[in-house]
C-alpha cells in the first residue's frame, strides 16, 4: 500500500507517480480459467482427441461383437454385445481421462510453456484440480460418444443408473490423477508412452472390459480381483444390467480408496515441487 | 523510498545434487529502481529469478516480493511480479489474445480486455491478436512474452535475457516501452548479456559470478572505479613488455591499456613506436561496463572493490 504520508510531505522530494498495484482478484477465477485451458486445448482438437478414440471404440464393438454375440453369454439373459458395451464406453472414458493430463502435462513440459501456470497465483489444489477435471471431461464426453453411437446395436436397459454416473466420474477421476503423476515423473515422450503401453493398457484390458472375470481359471480371477480397473468396470456394468461379478459397494469402495491414495500421491508431489518447481 | 523493498533476498542457497547454483546471495531491489542482474552464463541469474518467481525452491534463505513470501505467502508474491522468460516458450493451440486472456485469469482477473488490448497496442501486437502463437515470428513471440507478463500490472517486472536474438528494432521498441513502464513506477529487475543495453538502462547493477554476488552498486559507480582512461590500439608488431602488465589483448593486434590520466598516452605511444611496433590505429576513451565486467570476472576483485 502507498503510505499516504508519503504525498503529503512537503519536504520529499516531488511525490513520485502512485505505484501500480495489481488489481484485485479471485483465486477460483485462476482454476476455472486452467480447467476452461485445458478443455479447449482437447476440444481444439477434438477429431484426434474425441472423434478417434470413438472410431477405436467402434471397431471393437463390431470386431469382437460380431464374432461373439452367438458364442457367449456373460450374464444370464445379456447378450455379449450388450454386456460389451458399457466395458468399451468405461474403456475409452478411462483411456482418455488419462490420456488428457499426461499429455497436457508432459506437452506442457518438454514445450517449457507449463511456466505459464507455474508463475501465477494458482495452488498446488487448483493446479491438481483444474488438469483432474479436464481429464473427467475429455474422458466423459468420449465415453458418452463411444455410447452414442454403440448403443444401437444391442440398447442395453439401465436398472441402476446412479451407479453408471458414480463410476463414471471416480473412474475418470482416478485416471485423471494417474495422467497428472505420469506427467509429472515423466520427462521424455516415450517415459510417458511406456507409461501408457505397459501399465494403463493392460490394466484396462485385463479388467473385464471384453469377458466376465467369472470365466477365469480361479489364479486369474484373484489376479483381476487386485487391479482396481476390475472394479471400475464391473461397477459401471451393474449400472447397466444390475448384475456384476462384484458387489457395487465393494467396487465403490475400492475406486474411492485408490482415487484417494493417487491424489495423495499427486498432490504430496506438487507440493514437494517435484520436477515441477525445482 | 518505501521501507518495503520490490525485492529482498536473504541468504539465498539454491544446490544442485552436483553444483550450488547460488551460493549465499543477499540483495534488495528498491521500489522504482532499474536493477541488472549481470554475469556469465551459469553464474546463478536465472536460478535467482526463478526462486524470487516461485519456479524454483531455494534449498536456504528467503525471498520477498513487495514484502511478501515467496513461499509462505506466493499468492500474494506472485501476484505483484511479472517475469518474462529467457526461453522462447508458448503453447502452440492458442492465438495471441486466447494466450493473453488466459494468462489474466491465471491472476483471477476475468474481465481484463482493456488493459490486454492496451499492453498489445504499445508491443505492435493488434494485427495479430488473433493469430495462432505457431505462425508468429521470433520477436513477435518475444513480444506475447512481455505482453503475458504484463497483463496482471504486476509493480515488479523481471525480464531474463528479453532481447537475446532480438534485432535492433524490436529491441529499440522493447526498451522505449521498458524505460516508460519504469518511469511509471514499475520496478525492473533486467539480466543481460548485452552490457552496454545495462549500462545504458540500469540505475544499479549487480554482478553475480559463481553463485555469489561479487559486486552491487550504482552504475556510475562502478564505472567510476574503473576512472582510468584507456588507451586502444591497433598495433603490428610487440607489445612492450613494460606495458604488459596493464594491458589487456584482445588478439588481432587489438590492445586495451589502462593509464592514469590523459597525459600517460603519449609515453604509451612513445613505449610501442620505441619496442619498433606499428602503430595501427589508436583510440582514446574511458572504461566502459564491459571492462568492469571482464576485470570482475577475471577475478581482479581488488581492483575494483571500493
Amino acid at each position: 500500500m502507498l503510505n499516504p504520508a508519503e504525498d503529503n510531505d512537503a519536504g520529499s522530494p516531488p511525490a513520485r507517480r502512485r505505484r501500480p498495484q495489481p488489481p484485485r482478484a479471485l483465486s477460483a477465477v485462476g482454476f476455472r480459467t486452467l480447467l476452461s485451458k485445458e478443455v479447449l486445448r482437447f476440444w481444439k482438437v477434438s477429431f484426434q482427441t474425441v472423434a478417434a478414440p470413438v472410431l477405436t471404440g467402434v471397431l471393437y464393438l463390431l470386431v469382437f461383437g460380431h464374432v461373439l454375440e452367438d458364442r457367449v453369454e456373460v450374464f444370464p439373459g445379456v447378450g455379449y454385445t450388450a454386456f460389451l458395451i458399457p466395458g468399451l464406453v468405461m474403456m475409452s472414458l478411462l483411456q482418455n481421462a488419462f490420456a488428457n493430463s499426461s499429455s497436457s502435462l508432459i506437452q506442457s513440459k518438454i514445450t517449457g510453456n507449463l511456466v505459464f501456470v507455474l508463475l501465477p497465483p494458482i495452488s498446488n489444489r487448483e493446479f491438481f484440480a483444474a488438469y483432474v477435471a479436464a481429464a473427467v471431461i475429455r474422458g466423459v464426453v468420449v465415453g458418452v460418444g463411444v455410447f452414442a453411437v454403440t448403443v444401437w446395436f444391442a440398447p442395453p436397459p439401465f436398472r441402476a443408473p446412479g451407479w453408471i454416473l458414480v463410476f463414471a466420474l471416480l473412474g475418470a477421476a482416478l485416471l485423471g490423477v494417474l495422467g497428472l503423476i505420469a506427467g509429472i515423473v515423466s520427462e521424455k515422450f516415450d517415459q510417458l508412452a511406456a507409461f501408457q503401453n505397459f501399465v494403463i493398457m493392460p490394466a484396462t484390458f485385463l479388467s473385464g472390459v471384453f469377458y466376465s472375470v467369472h470365466g477365469l481359471p480361479a489364479f486369474w480371477q484373484f489376479v483381476s480381483h487386485l487391479n482396481p480397473f476390475f472394479y471400475m468396470i464391473d461397477g459401471f456394468r451393474y449400472g447397466f444390467f444390475a448384475v456384476s461379478d462384484a458387489s457395487p459397494w465393494l467396487s465403490l469402495a475400492i475406486v474411492m480408496a485408490a482415487l484417494a491414495a493417487a491424489s495423495a500421491v499427486a498432490l504430496s508431489m506438487l507440493a514437494r515441487g517435484y520436477k515441477i518447481r525445482y | 523510498m518505501s521501507d518495503i523493498a520490490a525485492i529482498e533476498v536473504t541468504g539465498l542457497v539454491k544446490r544442485y545434487p552436483r553444483v550450488a547454483a547460488l551460493d549465499g546471495v543477499s540483495l534488495r531491489v528498491e521500489q522504482g529502481e532499474f536493477f541488472g542482474l549481470l554475469g556469465p552464463n551459469g553464474a546463478g541469474k536465472t536460478t535467482l529469478i526463478s526462486i524470487v518467481a516461485g519456479l524454483a525452491r531455494a534449498s536456504a534463505g528467503r525471498a520477498l516480493v513487495m514484502g511478501h513470501d515467496v513461499v509462505a505467502d506466493y499468492r500474494e508474491a506472485r501476484r505483484r511480479i511479472g517475469v518474462v522468460p529467457q526461453e522462447l516458450v508458448f503453447d502452440p493451440f492458442f492465438t495471441v489474445r486466447e494466450t493473453l486472456r488466459f494468462q489474466s485469469g491465471y491472476f483471477g482477473l476475468r474481465r481484463n480486455d482493456e488493459w490486454i488490448d492496451e499492453v498489445m497496442a504499445h508491443l505492435d501486437l493488434t494485427a495479430k491478436a488473433d493469430a495462432n502463437m505457431r505462425t508468429l515470428s521470433g520477436g513477435m513471440k518475444r513480444r506475447v512474452l512481455v505482453a503475458q507478463a504484463l497483463v496482471h500490472r504486476p509493480p515488479v517486472i523481471v525480464l531474463d535475457e528479453p532481447t537475446a536474438g532480438v534485432d535492433v528494432e524490436l529491441r529499440q521498441g522493447l526498451w522505449s516501452f521498458i524505460r516508460r513502464l519504469n518511469r511509471e513506477g514499475h520496478t525492473i529487475v533486467l539480466t543481460t548479456h548485452y552490457l552496454e543495453e545495462a549500462q545504458q538502462l540500469c540505475g544499479r547493477i549487480g554482478m553475480l559470478k559463481g553463485g555469489r554476488l561479487i559486486a552491487l552498486d550504482r552504475t556510475q559507480a562502478l564505472l567510476q572505479r574503473l576512472a582510468d582512461v584507456q588507451v586502444r590500439l591497433r598495433l603490428r608488431g610487440e607489445l612492450p613488455a613494460a606495458l604488459r602488465e596493464r594491458a589487456v589483448e584482445q588478439g588481432d593486434g587489438r590492445v586495451r591499456v589502462r593509464v592514469a590520466a590523459a597525459a600517460e598516452v603519449e609515453s604509451v605511444l612513445a613505449a610501442c613506436r620505441t619496442a619498433g611496433a606499428t602503430i595501427e590505429e589508436v583510440e582514446v576513451g574511458h572504461a566502459d561496463l564491459e571492462d568492469v565486467f571482464m576485470q570482475l570476472m577475471a577475478g581482479d576483485q581488488r581492483k575494483i572493490a571500493a
